[in-house]
């Protein structure tokens, strides 16, 4: 199999959440209630066990003459977040039961047959994205489609996007063109459009990678996203230490005693 | 301040509940108490000292099982943890340590297997003292992975502590005891003072609020107040008064970080 990715581009996106739809449909995700944020149109927040796409709102300040807008209006961003089944996944590595896997196209899944919902991949998430389903008692994250992929389809989210904000396909094919896409935004005078796939930290990239405009940040993805195993050197060779300590302590309070005990 | 997404918190809390840092608090006092048990032996000082120390090791590894499992989202799958061996998961290296301390441990109270069940029980034991702090450590909450090198020691030492203060209340008033426990609190003392001193943004929890209270009353009962009590006096009464506070301690110091841990995954790194 090839390994494929997403592009997804907020430039394109006009906010309809067809993707955020089509997911929960095709994946016969649970509902997750009925909230009222006050946070623009967003009434989703944040990606869950029950919501492997979400379209992010940002209200910006406007840049006169660019998109149209009158002055004294905002101007509306919007990007649709997903998992970011990332190069080096922290939940993959965390999962004690083998239950995360990498999959042949290079993504990242949550085998539901295996999982005995120990919660250690929460944690292990620099992008709080897989989480424990209360009702259900295990994880569950986007599947990345494994299952139409595995059938030559694109992922549901991809086939219902209507702009084609969300790109589906080899993962070097979208890299090529996402630069391609900066360009042209650039030569339309659009100067604040970054590419983000965390490639600079040891996350060592994603395949769902986005376009913004102005600082990911305000979409909630980080600048500085680390996976956790990197801790663990640190983390070993403290408990190496403290290991020796408590046995040579224990031991020589021990053996201290029982030679003041016969002098 | 920084460009955030309506401050919606970007990472996810620990879903873990009360069983985990209380599994912590028991894990570790049954480690501590295999270290002493076979070191005991070994050095031939008190047979029931060390007999007692067996026993509440061989007692603590299937409470300690029972806890996980109940903590677990799908308790009957537990076995699923000894599906793989992965190092990379200071997880799957906790439940393989766990699964062959239960082993070793009560290996360790037949008199035919103590020879080799015990010197490994204690060696298994360090890693139940300290590999919890390797557990919370490597993970993407700010407030644990910014402490990953202190919280091996930290939690090795409060092991330790409790397994020590376990032994004297059931009446144990050895000096070897004693100094252990007077060592495993000075060093918690150490600690206590360099969690107050250290501060950044992302260990703020240890210090504000109901985490910082939690976390700064389970210092206070570990390290200096039972290393004063046992300092001044060698009276049974006294010691046991430093045991009973060391154990309060201890736990409350494993509900604290666990604690800070979900205060931590509502700020921003």
């Amino acid at each position: 199999m090839r390994t494929t990715a997403f592009l997804t581009d907020s430039t394109l996106c006009i906010g309809c959440k067809a993707c955020e739809v089509a997911c929960k449909e095709y994946n016969d995700v649970p509902a997750d209630g009925y909230v009222f944020t006050g946070r623009s149109y967003d009434n989703t927040l944040h990606l869950g066990h029950s919501t492997w796409r979400h379209v992010a709102f940002v209200e910006m300040d406007t840049a006169l003459g660019v998109g149209g807008n009158a002055g004294e209006q905002i101007t509306w961003s919007f990007v649709s977040d997903v998992c970011k089944h990332c190069e080096h996944a922290g939940c993959l590595e965390a999962c004690p039961t083998g239950s995360i896997v990498r999959t042949d196209v290079g993504s990242v899944y949550v085998q539901p047959d295996v999982c005995n919902g120990c919660g250690y991949c929460v944690v292990g998430c620099p992008f709080g994205v897989v989480d424990r389903r209360p009702s259900d008692g295990r994880a569950f994250k986007c599947t990345f489609c494994y299952d139409r992929q595995r059938d030559g389809e694109q992922p549901a989210c991809a086939k219902a996007c209507p702009t084609q904000s969300i790109l589906f396909g080899e993962i070097d094919d979208l890299r090529a063109h996402a630069q391609q896409r900066l360009d042209t935004l650039r030569s339309r005078g659009i100067d604040d459009a970054v590419f983000w796939d965390s490639g600079h930290t040891s996350v060592g990239g994603t395949h769902a990678m986005f376009i913004v405009r102005g600082d990911p940040e305000a979409y909630n993805l980080p600048a500085n996203a680390e996976v956790p195993t990197i801790y663990l050197r640190d983390g070993w060779r403290s408990a190496a230490a403290a290991a020796l300590i408590a046995l040579a302590g224990t031991a020589a309070a021990f053996l201290a005693r029982r030679t003041t005990g016969i002098g | 301040m920084s460009t955030t997404y309506y401050d919606v918190q970007l990472l996810k809390p620990p879903v873990w509940t009360w069983e985990v840092p209380v599994y912590f608090f028991v894990g570790g006092a049954a480690g501590g108490a295999a270290i002493i048990g076979s070191i005991a032996e070994w050095t031939g000082t008190s047979g029931h000292l060390a007999r007692d120390a067996r026993i509440l090791a061989a007692a603590g590894a299937p409470v300690s099982a029972a806890l996980l499992t109940a903590d677990l989202g799908r308790p009957a799958r537990f076995v699923n943890m000894l599906r793989v061996f992965k190092p990379q998961s200071a997880m799957s290296v906790g439940s393989w340590t766990l699964a062959s301390f239960s082993a070793t441990t009560t290996g360790a109270l037949v008199p035919a297997l103590t020879t080799v069940a015990g010197p490994t029980s204690a060696a298994l034991g360090a890693v139940m003292l300290t590999y919890t702090g390797v557990l919370i450590g490597a993970t993407a909450i700010p407030v644990w992975n910014q402490n990953v090198r202190l919280l091996p020691v930290h939690f090795a030492a409060s092991g330790v502590a409790s397994a020590a203060a376990l032994l004297t209340l059931m009446g144990h008033d050895d000096d070897a005891l004693n100094d252990i426990a007077m060592g495993a609190a000075a060093a918690e003392t150490i600690i206590g003072a360099i969690i107050e001193t250290k501060r950044s943004a992302a260990t703020r929890p240890l210090r504000h609020g109901p985490t910082g209270w939690v976390i700064r009353a389970g210092g206070v009962l570990s390290g200096p107040l039972p290393l004063l009590l046992r300092a001044t006096s060698k009276r049974p009464g006294w010691r046991r008064a430093a045991g009973a506070m060391a154990l309060v301690g201890s736990l409350l110091t494993r509900l604290g970080w666990i604690a800070a841990g979900r205060e931590s995954a509502k700020m921003k790194g």
